[in-house]
């Protein structure tokens, strides 16, 4: 089997530790916000909608979008930091 | 010049820049064939998945249905983007470090099975047809609504683009054709959503207004005072565990989909493949926020200028008399006192509306010049060929290169290889075409097969293959025909009196779970198997954990695309 190394394994971690807290957000604000505490919620006013039902029509999927976002800004910067970045990109 | 006229003109014109697109881009070898060459830049590989993605379903009947639907239609909003975030950050950048055309190529390389290959080709197939058949569907009803042709006449005229574009330019073909069809299906949408949005509320933009304005409160009240469900309270149409579970399914299953995913293949990069996923929420996003926003102008806007207005006065708006002909909108005075009234009793309402009237009349309600209703039949007409297009190609890789060059022939040359993927898409365009002229009568129940089969199958043993290296050929194999057997027999159940023909639905739900959300079941099923399944069995191969190892880093791609 071929060596991994030392960096090559702290990249994967990060990585994993990344995709975790993003996905935790994921869930709160999908799955948390807009169907577990949908009722609590719906009694807190967002503007001309309750919170909930915010989070479950327009909220949720922003922040879906910012989320992707966060991953791709961030992974780029950890491929440069742990040098694996794709050949035809370190060309230029 | 007359609405049809000049609908056909626009029709016409898109039809024909779909057709020189395929043209220019007609390919010579396999790879441009199944993958564009992996040339496509990320944005507009993320225009051509959003392209992939929203149907002719989701343009004319998705805002009509949440506003049926109220609060619980979030279970389409998130269930259908929420997938996404799924896609970028757990399949997507892996997969395309790893190369190669399809799912079935990954499933069968990395569980070093050729019946794990075939399993996950038979799967991808069958999801990809159920899918499929509704769309030519789609695209018949269409050309029928718009251009008032027959729905035959429609199917053929739709499966003769398609052929072209895709016989010629393979995936080349389809994705550049889905970025025009992108920016025409999302000029129209908005176009539509921003008027209206403005006529109600004097706010141009329909998510600001949607949030800002009280126009959602008004009409939840109103509905109330009508005696119909309350608009913004939650859980009035599905219950809490079913809106769970659906949105859950439709989350995993919008992942697990091959023909979302083998877009990811496309690209350069491992860094364009995460890119293009950002891109293609950004641009569904854009859809999936201003539908519902749609739905409630639409909504309101039809109660308010319908209930308790004399009949006879109705009756002369332009619209209403259109769209009562084409038994989307229907108009009784069951009491006979001339006015319109709507109840929530069956037989005291008076005003029966189809929910794809919601998008449909909405160019004519808000008063919008005849260029823009010949456009958003365009654009709806762009979204049902564009994804037809995309689960075409899924369908008949699976069986030109999986199947035929992958397990049968793996002798056959380029050229040989070329020409069946070509007749094989042909033989797609035929089969969807057949079933768009004779759909199933459960072509509507099935797309919960499609979603549901696609969670319990591919997206367990894609993931697991990326993150677990420990998962073996015996694990996944095991934990895919779980998924696949539990899935399928459960929705057959409980969707019975559709698909057998039994007066009841012989299950009714499973555990208070029902046939859309049942393939959160199936994936925890696949998962708890491939992992016991596999832990009891031999570790794969060293080559394979290498494989794993090397799949997980951007480096190295182009070594691996010299091969």
């Amino acid at each position: 089997m071929k060596q991994i190394s030392k960096a090559q394994m702290a990249y994967w971690r990060k990585n994993i530790g990344l995709i975790r807290k993003l996905l935790i957000v994921w869930a709160l604000v999908s799955y948390g916000a807009a169907i577990i505490l949908a009722k609590p919620l719906a009694g807190i006013q967002f503007f001309g909608l309750p919170l909930s039902f915010w989070f479950a029509q327009q909220g949720s999927i922003l922040i879906f979008t910012c989320l992707i976002f966060i991953y791709a800004i961030r992974m780029d910067k950890l491929d440069k930091e742990y040098d694996v970045q794709e050949e035809r990109l370190r060309d230029k | 010049m007359s609405v049809e006229a000049l609908t056909l003109i626009i029709i016409s014109i898109t039809f024909g820049i779909y057709i020189y697109i395929g043209w220019w881009a007609r390919v010579k070898d396999t790879k441009s064939f199944y993958v564009a060459g992996n040339d496509i830049p990320a944005v507009a590989n993320g225009a051509a998945i959003a392209a992939d993605w929203m149907s002719g379903a989701s343009f004319i009947s998705m805002a009509g249905l949440i506003s049926f639907l109220g609060y619980d239609g979030t279970i389409y909003l998130m269930g259908w983007t929420g997938g996404y975030v799924l896609l970028t950050l757990l399949l997507a950048p892996y997969l395309r470090k790893y190369g190669k055309y399809t799912v079935p190529d990954f499933i069968g390389d990395r569980y070093y099975s050729n019946k794990a290959r075939a399993v996950a080709a038979v799967a991808t197939v069958f999801i990809s047809l159920t899918y499929v058949a509704g769309q030519m569907r789609g695209v018949g009803i269409v050309f029928s609504r718009y251009l008032q042709v027959d729905i035959l006449t429609g199917v053929l005229i739709g499966m003769a683009i398609v052929a072209f574009f895709a016989i010629l330019g393979g995936m080349k073909g389809i994705t550049w054709t889905q970025v025009v069809q992108y920016s025409i299906l999302m000029t129209a949408f908005l176009i539509m959503a921003t008027s209206i949005s403005f006529m109600l509320t004097g706010n141009p933009i329909p998510q600001a207004a949607f949030t800002f304005s009280n126009i959602a409160e008004r009409l939840s009240t109103l509905q109330v005072e009508l005696g119909l469900k309350e608009y913004l309270a939650p859980f009035q149409n599905l219950s809490p565990i079913n809106v769970f579970c659906v949105t859950m399914a439709l989350m995993i299953g919008t992942a697990g989909l091959p023909h979302v995913i083998i877009r990811f293949y496309t690209v350069k990069t491992v860094r364009a493949a995460r890119w293009s996923g950002v891109w293609a929420l950004l641009f569904i996003a854009l859809l999936y926020t201003t539908a519902p926003a749609l739905g409630v102008f639409a909504k309101y806007n039809l109660i308010q200028s319908l209930n308790d207005k004399p009949i006879e006065e109705v009756m002369q708006v332009d619209w209403v008399s259109k769209w009562q002909s084409t038994g989307l909108l229907q108009l009784e005075d069951k009491n006979g006192d001339g006015k319109l009234r709507f109840t929530s009793n069956e037989n005291t309402n008076e005003v029966t509306i189809d929910r794809d009237i919601i998008v449909l009349s909405t160019p004519e309600v808000a008063k919008l010049s005849p260029f823009v209703i010949a456009l958003v039949a365009a654009g709806g007409l762009a979204a049902a060929l564009s994804t037809a297009a995309g689960l075409l190609l899924a369908m008949s890789s699976a069986i030109s290169h999986d199947i035929y060059y992958r397990i049968l022939r793996p002798d056959a040359n380029e050229l040989h290889r070329l020409k069946v993927a070509r007749i094989m898409i042909l033989v797609a365009v035929l089969v969807a075409g057949w079933f768009g002229v004779h759909p199933p009568g459960f072509v509507g129940e099935v797309v919960a097969f499609a979603f549901g089969l696609a969670a319990a199958s591919l997206f367990p043993a894609i993931f697991l293959g990326i993150f677990d290296k420990r998962m073996n050929r015996e694990g996944a194999i095991c934990g895919i025909l779980t998924g696949l057997v539990f899935t399928f027999t459960m929705i057959v159940l409980m969707r019975s009196p559709q698909i057998l023909g039994t007066s009841e639905p012989i299950l009714d739900s499973f555990f208070s779970i029902n046939a859309q959300g049942i393939g959160v079941i199936g994936a925890i099923l696949n998962f708890v198997v491939s992992l016991t399944v596999s832990r009891l069995t031999e570790a794969p191969p060293e080559e394979i954990q290498d494989l794993v190892e090397d799949i997980r880093i951007p480096k190295g791609i182009n070594e691996q695309a010299a091969n």
